[in-house]
């Protein structure tokens, strides 16, 4: 119980930061789309599919999945920037980072769990 | 200190995603409706406190630790991801669609909802100016 806690908190502590840091590398306001919540959630969904392919049981997958890749990813900040996006009135790039996010996003999760599962 | 902020809400986000999935075990069904809830949760906690400009503005360093790290990480779409490719892997082709379009207009829908609720309240800025 203890040691479950301590997995998820210490994977959502370092795949907080790490998002946070991404996103202050790749999300200028000046940037076309948020590339770095982008890159969070794409490569967080292959990994996350990686792991769930090779350890289809829930428990090993505290640290990594729940706590790491659950807090790397996010969904809020993703639908904050869409709605920024419609704020501006720039719908054609709103519909283009939403397409692409889930997309991409579904298509490497796939990807990642018929690697995890092969190996 | 930033940092450390950051990364202590992000703990708290995923540790409350962790426990409400524990709590709300989705008993009988393969719908993963507990990370829905979750999601749509954190995008109208967040949209409201973006717009509402309110109580935390005046920090940015706790603003961005309750955003960018407790709301962001409380909410998932790795989890969402591979929970609709598990339910196209078994078979479930309808629920995975249904579960993809409630993600994609619900989100919608509670961000708005988020944003309606941030303009029908009086900021904190201007009271703070008055």
């Amino acid at each position: 119980m203890i040691l479950s806690i301590l997995e998820v908190a210490l994977g959502g502590f370092i795949g907080s930061l790490t998002r946070y840091f991404l996103g202050r590398l790749l999300n200028p306001s000046t940037a076309a789309l948020p590339w770095g919540t982008f890159i969070a959630n794409c490569t967080g969904s292959f990994l996350l599919g990686w792991v769930y392919g090779d350890h289809p049981s829930s428990d090993g997958l505290l640290f990594l999945g729940t706590g790491f890749m659950g807090s790397f990813t996010t969904f809020s900040t993703f639908y904050w920037e869409l709605h920024r996006l419609t704020s501006q009135r720039k719908r054609e790039r709103m519909f283009l980072y939403l397409g692409l996010t889930y997309s991409i996003g579904i298509l490497l999760a796939y990807l990642g769990f018929l690697l995890g599962k092969q190996t | 200190m930033p940092y450390l902020l950051i990364g202590i809400a992000g703990a708290c986000g995923a540790l409350l995603r962790y426990g409400l999935s524990v709590l709300l075990v989705s008993e009988g069904t393969s719908f993963p409706w507990v990370t829905l809830l979750i999601n749509y949760l954190g995008c109208l906690l967040l949209t409201w406190l973006n717009e509402k400009k309110g109580p935390f503005q005046s920090n940015p360093a706790l603003n961005t630790a309750i955003t960018t790290g407790f709301i962001g990480s409380f909410t998932t779409f790795s989890t969402f991801s591979v929970e609709t490719i598990t339910l196209i892997h078994t078979g479930q082709i309808l629920l995975a669609l249904l579960y993809l379009l409630l993600s994609v207009w619900g989100g919608f829908a509670f961000a708005w909802l988020g944003a309606k609720l941030a303009s029908s309240t009086t900021p904190y800025a201007k009271e703070g100016d008055q």
